[in-house]
């Protein structure tokens, strides 16, 4: 039919905008970086950028469902704490680390969902009494920073494949591919969208609500956990960090938000999120390039956000319907 | 008297040569309305036939492309909806505008509550709230009472009060008494003809027929965005009038009836259903191909049997059977499963139907997902397939699927979720009042529907607020009064006449 395509554009638009968004700010900073655009620019920018990514993404999934997250950062803590005990050794050690990482990032967002699901809490009150818990457990873990990593493995995914392309970027693009686009196409997925859109119409028609939400809440903590695996690799060490977990997981609302996914649930998707949390690092990045006083950076990057978020909201100024802007 | 007066007085308001366009639609075009204080104005037309979108130009939703407002005498814009109501233009909408967790005193004077040194005036308040209930017929809802908590049909009476509570010159009813109870219509009505003699303008619209007859002094019919008629009400038959809103003949509305009752084995089967105080007792069955319908006054019980049956309410008592076979059905998702095959067409679409904002794709198949994936993956061409049969079969008009549903007409919408439960092939069609504010065309094409798909084998339970509707598609009535089942109408039986005996609860002999 005619017209589909319009409907596609409109449907992904929040994505396609952040998108947008993140190239030109991206074209700026390598425009203006003194070595330009070569491989290790791009490495460095992708390294700091992706763990805001995988934690943006992570958010996207239980925002999808008209929920939050606000434990996410501190999931990545404290797998950044586990992964500092545990991934290290011989490859078969190595290995068995890894998966226990992700194993525990998996059954912090399990519990998160059973919690806010089956138990019918309200997700923001729930989400921050298991953060605190998920700290705590960092916490005890790490009390001092300290601790090591598989620094083979380490170096092998924070740094380039076949000298161009940053591995970081290779494993966020497989993330996108084994949880995200299996997600989206699953009735699981779609699911976890009705439950964001309108719940009672989704329950009434038969369709696996609950178990969609418990799945959002579940992968989100996975993802959280491959973040921090990142961060255990990039710093060789685990660090129970209050501030920074805070920080990770408001900065992985306005990210999600940056990148189209509104937080009334039911639109927006995963990919938007991790170029909203691209865009979100680049601000940071842009002070560097223009020599700027780093004691500026906080204000900086709040009205560069600001105006960010608000070219999502130009499309109300066309709204026919002043209804439309309650929407 | 007063409506006499009304013609020698220059019009209240009138709406001259307003046209609207919508993207690539013409909503509105050269439209004309005349509006006399002291008269009942009926508005009428399928729905988009621009009957909503004047509506709302009139009430400062949304402003005319073109054309001009005149109130007494002079020209007038508004900006918003407040503007609207300082000029003393009200409007109730089709979709409620209460806030469900406010009290219903805090929601009648949601628009300027009285206020001493700043603050709101609770007692104030609360008087204005009871004054306005008063008013508007519905003294027994208390002022404190939340909105949430309340039945839709009361909630309406709530909406009337609120807007009685605001002083207005002219009262815009869109669609006000779909939800209201027989009862309740008939307190309204006083009400309305109680203003118009104090001098209200009152514009009404509604699909109903009858209510408009009972009620106008003046209608005006539209038709694609143009008035094409007005003319004093009653010198038109309802045939001339239902002409005049399809552009078309206008005959067989119902598809003919079986002339003898199927005598196929029942396919559902009640026995002594009961559920806290709102179902009692409940006994019944539907056969393959039969067509039953549910009357009685709204809120007796009804939308809590299809729930009950469909696997929504916990702690039912009694017995459903399926196909003989007793099933203890615990939710939507078991009652859909292949081995019983039933089907809920529900009665709020917006909330219980539709994912608005998600695309017509999306919505037809979302109660199908399990039939169109495999290892929990959706297959799109599956998907595709079965949607554009279904698109096909109930002739959806929709520009394009991936269009967000929300941008469907009302009717375009009902037929959508009525496919989205088709695709399954139910055997057992529940559907809870499934007309309720959509165009008779649309109309027409779900009665011809429900008959085919009575006729394939479908055991098809109806509950609908229109009595019409009953006596035009139903083989045997259950009139439901206070959760148990008054009285059963079989074939000839069903008549207006004992629909609304028996849901008034009042014996046929009586009432004769």
């Amino acid at each position: 039919m005619t017209g589909d395509w319009r409907y596609r554009l409109a449907r992904n638009r929040g994505t396609l905008l952040a998108f947008g968004i993140f190239l030109a700010m991206f074209t700026i900073y390598v425009l203006n970086h003194p070595a330009g655009f070569t491989a290790n620019v791009v490495q460095t920018a992708t390294n700091k950028g992706v763990l805001l990514a995988f934690v943006a993404m992570a958010q996207a999934l239980v925002v999808i469902t008209a929920g939050i997250d606000l434990s996410v950062g501190m999931i990545f803590i404290l797998t950044n704490c586990l992964a500092s005990w545990i991934v290290v050794g011989t490859p078969l050690q190595t290995a068995l680390g890894v998966a226990g990482v992700l194993a525990a990032g998996l059954a912090c967002g399990a519990l998160n969902g059973a919690i806010v699901i089956y138990g019918r809490l309200q997700p923001i009150v729930a989400t921050i009494a298991t953060g605190a818990i998920y700290f705590g457990i960092a916490l005890w873990l790490r009390p001092y920073p300290g601790g090591s990593v598989n620094e083979g493995l380490a170096d092998a995914l924070t740094g380039k494949l076949f000298g161009i392309v940053p591995a970081s970027l290779a494993v966020l693009a497989g993330a996108v591919l084994i949880v995200w686009a299996p997600f989206s196409r699953s009735v699981l997925g779609r699911a976890a969208y009705a439950a964001g859109s309108a719940e009672p119409a989704g329950y009434m028609s038969g369709i696996p609500i609950r178990p969609a939400k418990f799945m959002a809440y579940a992968l989100g903590g996975l993802l959280a956990s491959i973040g921090g695996l990142f961060l255990t690799f990039f710093t060789y060490t685990g660090e129970a960090a209050f501030a920074s977990g805070n920080a990770y997981t408001l900065f992985s609302i306005a990210a999600v938000v940056l990148g189209g996914v509104s937080l009334y649930g039911g639109t927006g998707s995963g990919v938007g999120a991790i170029f909203g949390a691209l865009a979100f690092r680049t601000i940071g990045d842009l002070l560097f390039v223009f020599d700027l006083d780093p004691l500026w950076q906080p204000l900086f990057q709040g009205v560069v956000l600001l105006v960010a978020v608000s070219l999502g909201a130009f499309g109300l100024l066309r709204v026919r319907s002043r209804l439309e802007w309650f929407r | 008297m007063a409506a006499d007066m009304g013609d020698a007085r220059p019009p209240l308001l009138r709406m001259e040569g307003i046209s609207k366009r919508f993207g690539g639609v013409r909503a509105l075009e050269e439209a004309e309305l005349t509006v006399r204080a002291g008269r009942i104005h009926a508005v009428l037309g399928e729905n988009g036939a621009g009957k909503s979108t004047l509506i709302k130009i009139l009430a400062g939703v949304i402003s005319p492309d073109e054309g001009r407002m005149l109130l007494d005498g002079g020209e007038v814009s508004f900006a918003s909806p407040a503007e609207a109501n300082r000029a003393g233009i009200v409007c109730i909408f089709q979709e409620l505008s209460l806030i469900p967790d406010l009290s219903v005193a805090d929601n009648i004077a949601l628009f300027d509550p009285p206020r001493r040194f700043g603050l709101i005036d609770r007692r104030a308040q609360r008087r204005i709230a009871e004054e306005a209930l008063a008013r508007a017929g519905a003294p027994d809802i208390h002022p404190m009472a939340l909105v949430k908590d309340l039945p839709l049909s009361r909630r309406q009476m709530v909406e009337i009060a609120k807007s009685l509570a605001r002083q207005p010159r002219i009262l815009i009813l869109d669609e006000a008494t779909s939800a209201l109870t027989a009862a309740d219509v008939a307190k309204v009505f006083s009400v309305l003809k109680r203003l118009r003699s104090e001098g209200l303008a009152l514009l009404y619209i509604s699909h109903r027929m009858h209510e408009i007859a009972e009620l106008a002094d003046e209608c005006t019919v539209f038709r694609n965005g143009r008035n094409v008629a007005s003319y004093p009400a009653g010198t038109k038959t309802d045939n001339e009038v239902v002409e005049l809103m399809i552009g078309r003949e206008y005959k067989h509305v119902f598809p003919p009836k079986p002339v003898s009752p199927p005598a196929a084995r029942p396919v559902l089967e009640c026995r002594n259903l009961s559920w806290s105080e709102r179902l009692r007792d409940i006994s019944f069955s539907v056969r393959q191909g039969e067509v039953v319908g549910l009357g009685g006054l709204d809120g007796q019980g009804q939308r809590e049997l299809l729930l009950a049956l469909f696997g929504v309410l916990r702690g039912c008592g009694g017995k459903v059977l399926v196909n003989g076979k007793p099933v203890a059905l615990s939710s939507p998702g078991q009652a859909k499963a292949d081995g019983i095959g039933m089907a809920l067409i529900p009665e709020d679409r917006k909330t219980e139907g539709l994912m608005l904002p998600m695309s017509v794709r999306e919505n037809l198949s979302f109660a199908s997902l399990d039939r169109v994936s495999r290892h929990g993956l959706i297959d799109r061409a599956a998907e595709d397939r079965q949607i554009e049969e279904m698109v096909r079969l109930l002739a959806i008009r929709a520009g394009s699927l991936d269009m967000p549903v929300g941008g469907l007409s009302g009717g375009n919408q009902q037929k959508v979720v009525i496919a989205k439960w088709l695709m399954r092939a139910p055997r057992i069609i529940l559907l809870n009042d499934p007309t309720r504010g959509i165009d008779v065309g649309t109309k027409q094409e779900i009665y011809q529907l429900l008959r085919r798909l009575a006729d394939a084998g479908a055991a098809i339970l109806f509950y609908s607020t229109d009595y019409d509707e009953l006596i035009g598609c139903c083989d045997r009535v259950l009139v439901l009064y206070d959760g148990m089942i008054k009285r059963e109408l079989v074939g000839k039986e069903i008549t207006e006449h004992a629909l609304i005996a028996t849901a008034l609860n009042i014996s046929g002999e009586q009432a004769a």
